[in-house]
């Protein structure tokens, strides 16, 4: 039997099914997992053992009692702390939420639950979703498992790294402009946004409302198709979902041929920025492609230019709007300031908020201004019609386009953190997907070697709007044909001297790294 | 110095809130009750919870829909919610969900009574905030029932030119909307707001600032508050200070005192950045919806007051009263229709019914609450009709069945109504109190029957008021001319 480490979500939920392993045992392997590496990576902001472990239990004796299981019936995940489970904190890595316990349920949180999913915790992020690197989380950055000096990206740090250091083998991230694309990218994992208005964002903490889509992060393809045919589909609770029933594989005579497939390749995707080295990745990723009998096409996209400005005036301004609700009256933090109105909620404010919120909050307020609304707001709607009018053109003649997702592989935590601009520039690549609204699958294309260590490269295949499940075939054959996905970090070092008595549930209770490939 | 005084002009435009008649809030599924215990009717999304999204109520556009059709307006074929941004505790988002360059409707507008047009510029659809409570002590508590209750906001243009036109638009707006069941615009329960915009120039120059004039909170207010504000603006005009004189600004009328005073000038107004509500996609409404709620629209006020008129040959003064209350003026349609006397239902409910709204004997306060049918109403006009009961009973049996809601021919037989036709027991009565009234004999025989009258009182207290009073007097008649 493999071990829990090695099994993607498919793979436990068939063994669980069958009965070779419980629910029970797979969550105290999961909770081993967390245990032996968490100190070193700091993934998780809260953890339900107990909760988990319960839940276990009963899907145990549910399972004995005859009961068909779900989708992802006794299966691990890992939430992001900006979705919302009743009762269980969700701080989006703020001080200002320090303590928030949700009254309702996400409802893609519910459908994980329905399918018999075990949610273990709430995973560490950047401050409200923004940032590239975890540095914005209050509460501490979280660590690539590649090269813990690293950042592992973000803003969806650290579900990508719960995934990629084997802890669970599904977690949920949310992704604006790019934060589960860019960390599945640098974490070696895949990580897909999919279409806005495919799964409801009820119950998801809102960043910016217009881009915000709940993602998942996943080892394996089948692993995220299984994730979408869950959380996916029309829900009243929000008027943005779109009445779609949930996300059906696209069929195909054969997986493991993409040919007819029209790849398109932007030139604007290899600027200068780009990385020699994760050019080098993508080329032989694009080279592939075309031995799986693509048709590489050269394409363009010409206001790829614009996204990132365009991005940081529409992010902005919906976000300044959004967190206009932690004031201090209802929830989450207060801090009294001068003892007015006015002065509690300033109080509360400067004190909850980190620096680069209320940067972003600072820079929203000022482009919905009077006075400046048409000339920064006004003017990035525009710009946002043309990039979207870009991929439209683009796909009336290719089937999906591809490119690096991220110029850099990991980078050391510190590097960027002084230079917000350098940290914006890292959603070059993700942002006009974001804006554009279509879907944009980060897949594993390989490794770099930086400082004596592999670095994970991602390579991003976007397809047309609500071109999911075309997205998800082309990355399936890439699959079938490459094994960078199933490549683990080398985390023994990490983990500390075990506790025999630790493991004794157990069946081999030896070594933290996930296969023996590395 | 000029000899002739200026003739200054005022010119008011109002901005009318009215609380829409939903069964739930706006964006959530919430109902809303006034006066329920503080955050009872709550839930994620109107306490403004992170990650709630709103979703729109379809019963709300529809009646924002037919408000629209009743007033004449032109519904859009699509409008928008954009968010106005602006920080208080009782906005539990940061935000409050409106309608800012693309509201549902635009135009129409209502003729006043005086046959005045006045002009809407626009409705929108927007949620209401909570509710701020600062009188229990130093601290502020935050009341959210009220927070995401459907209003729609009415724009006037600046037609008006005194305080009894806005009060006309004012009576006739709220008489459409409580026609149509879009708003019961109960102004004690806050479900209708009024905000005044007044300015004055003198007669032939260009308009002069505008002052806007919230918290004016019963029709009686509004007038006071627009006679106030002419009346200030004219007297710092004519002060000859510039210093003095009125400048854009937002106030705020105090009650207790009739007057008014500054809230916020102009250099202090929010910049509510709006931008539209990326949470709810864009609203279409199709000419095939708007038809149907058309279809949906009952006779309006106006309409029905002159048929009651041309039709029942009521005066404009009994139309009036009847028409302006919905129910009121169904209960008459009905009433008539069954009895087929349309005056004599207009009396009994002008003099006999509105007047015992409210007393305590009755127990009633309006015709909501009336257990009373109009076939009951109907029966008793018959009854008075074929001489069973006289109009003294038939006023005793009104309330009876107002305050029951039995049915008039149990309550004549419960309290005994029904008139005395027993000629024989008539007669004897009338002859007891001949007895002794020579007096009066002799006059009635000298021709001044009116002596009579002094002995219906007697005979109709023999009766136990049972007596056909005309009966009386005609049997007493009778008998003093036989020479009895």
């Amino acid at each position: 039997m493999s071990r829990y480490e090695e099994l993607d979500a498919t793979a436990l939920r068939n063994a669980i099914q069958k009965g070779e392993r419980s629910a029970r045992q797979t969550i105290l392997e999961a909770f081993e997992r967390i245990d032996a590496l968490d100190p070193a990576l700091h993934v998780f902001l809260n953890t339900q053992r107990q909760a988990a472990l319960a839940r276990a239990g009963e899907l145990d004796q549910r399972l004995a009692a005859g009961e068909k299981p779900g989708a992802l019936f006794g299966v691990p995940v890992a939430l992001k702390a900006n979705m919302c489970l009743a009762g269980v904190e969700t701080n989006c890595g703020s001080r200002i939420l320090a303590g928030y316990r949700p009254p309702y349920t996400a409802t893609f949180v519910q459908r994980l639950l329905d399918a018999g999913a075990i949610v273990v915790g709430m995973t560490n992020m950047d401050e409200f979703a923004m940032g590239s690197s975890s540095e914005n989380s209050a509460f501490g950055p979280t660590r690539n498992p590649w090269d813990p000096s690293r950042s592992p990206g973000g803003s969806s740090s650290g579900s990508a790294v719960a995934v990629a250091a084997g802890m669970v083998p599904l977690a949920l991230g949310s992704d604006t402009g790019g934060s589960v694309r860019q960390p599945a990218a640098l974490c070696g994992i895949y990580g897909f946004k999919p279409t806005y208005g495919r799964v409801s964002r009820f119950g998801l903490i809102a960043f910016g409302s217009s881009l915000d889509q709940v993602s998942p992060f996943a080892r394996s393809t089948r692993d995220v198709e299984l994730a979408m045919s869950v959380i996916s589909g029309l829900d009243e609770n929000d008027a943005t979902c779109f009445p779609e029933p949930a996300l059906e594989p696209e069929a195909t005579p054969d997986a493991s041929s993409l040919a007819g497939l029209r790849v398109g390749v932007p030139k604007e995707y290899f600027p200068d920025v780009l990385a020699r080295d994760v050019r080098d990745r993508c080329e032989a990723a694009i080279q592939r492609l075309r031995d799986l009998g693509a048709q590489i096409v050269e394409t363009s996209l010409p206001h790829t230019q614009y996204a990132i400005p365009t991005y940081y005036v529409v992010a902005t301004a919906e976000a300044s709007s959004n967190l206009a609700r932690y004031d201090g009256v209802r929830y989450g933090l207060r801090a009294d300031g001068d003892g007015t109105l006015q002065g509690m909620f300033a109080a509360t404010r400067e004190k909850g908020f980190g620096p680069e919120v209320k940067r972003r909050i600072l820079l929203g307020t000022y482009v919905l201004s009077a006075g400046y609304y048409d000339a920064w707001y006004g003017r990035a709607l525009k710009v946002r019609a043309l990039l979207r009018r870009d991929f439209e053109q683009a796909f009336e003649k290719v089937d999906v386009i591809v490119g690096p997702t991220s110029p850099t592989a990991a980078f050391r935590l510190g590097e960027k953190a002084d230079d917000p601009v350098a940290m914006y520039l890292c959603d070059i690549l993700t942002t006009p997907v974001s804006l554009a609204g279509i879907p944009g699958l980060s897949v594993p294309v390989g490794f770099v070697e930086d400082g004596g260590r592999k670095l994970p490269v991602g390579m991003q295949i976007v397809g047309p709007w609500k071109g999911d499940a075309r997205v998800l075939r082309v990355a399936r054959a890439y699959e079938m044909a490459t094994e960078y996905a199933k490549a683990a970090p080398p985390m023994a070092a990490l983990v500390p001297p075990k506790n025999p008595a630790a493991t004794k549930t157990v069946s081999s209770g030896e070594g933290a790294s996930r296969g023996a490939r590395t | 110095m000029s000899t002739t005084a200026t003739k200054w002009v005022p010119v008011i435009g109002l901005e009318v809130h009215c609380q829409l008649d939903t069964h739930t809030k706006l964006f959530c599924g919430c109902a809303y009750r006034f006066g329920a215990p503080p955050n009872t009717l709550t839930c994620p999304r109107c306490t403004g919870q992170p990650g709630a999204l709103p979703v729109l109520n379809r019963e709300a556009l529809t009646l924002a829909v037919r408000t629209a059709l009743a007033l004449g307006a032109d519904v859009a074929p699509w409008s928008k919610f954009d968010r106005k941004n602006y920080f208080y505790c009782d906005l539990p988002k940061g935000y409050q969900i409106s309608q800012y360059d693309r509201p549902f409707c635009s135009g129409g507008g209502i003729t006043l009574p005086s046959g005045k047009r006045v002009r809407l510029t626009r409705i929108h659809l927007e949620e209401d905030a909570g509710k701020a409570v600062h009188d229990r002590g130093d601290t502020t508590l935050v009341d959210l029932n009220r927070s995401g209750v459907p209003l729609i906001e009415s724009v006037t243009e600046a037609d008006m030119t005194s305080s009894q036109e806005a009060h006309d638009y004012l009576t006739a707006l709220k008489e459409i909307l409580q026609y149509i069941g879009a708003s019961h615009c109960d102004m004690e329960k806050g479900e209708l707001r009024c905000d005044v915009n007044v300015s004055v120039h003198p007669e032939g120059e260009p308009w002069r600032a505008k002052v806007e004039v919230k918290n004016v909170n019963s029709f009686r207010f509004v007038q006071q508050a627009i006679d106030h504000e002419i009346a200030r603006q004219i007297e710092a005009y004519e002060s000859g200070d510039p210093s003095r004189y009125p400048v854009q600004e937002t106030r705020l009328f105090d009650s207790a005192k009739g007057v008014t005073r500054t809230m916020r000038s102009k250099e202090d107004a929010h910049d509510y950045r709006y931008f539209a509500e990326p949470d709810l996609p864009p609203v279409h409404v199709d000419a095939a919806f708007i038809e149907r709620q058309r279809s949906f629209l009952p006779e309006l006020p106006a309409a029905r007051r002159e048929r009651y008129q041309k039709a029942f040959g009521l005066s404009p003064y009994d139309a009036g009263v009847i028409v302006s209350h919905r129910a009121l003026a169904d209960f008459f349609e009905t009433s008539v229709r069954l009895s087929g006397k349309p005056k004599e239902c207009a009396n009994w409910i002008t003099n006999e019914i509105l007047r015992a709204f409210g007393e305590p004997d009755v127990g009633v306060a309006s015709v909501d609450e009336m257990a009373m049918k109009p076939n009951d109403l109907a029966e008793m006009i018959a009854l008075i009709e074929k001489g069973v009961l006289h109009n003294n009973a038939g006023r005793q049996l009104l309330r009876a069945m107002m305050k029951t809601g039995k049915r008039a021919k149990a309550l004549v037989e419960e309290l005994g109504l029904a008139q005395v036709q027993d000629a024989g027991a008539i007669e004897k009565w009338c002859r007891d109190a001949l007895v002794g009234k020579d007096a009066i004999v002799a006059d009635v025989k000298a021709g001044k029957t009116n002596a009579i009258n002094a002995l219906l009182g007697p005979v109709m207290k023999a009766s136990g008021g049972k007596a056909n009073p005309q009966v009386v007097r005609e049997t007493l008649l009778r008998i003093i001319e036989k020479g009895a």
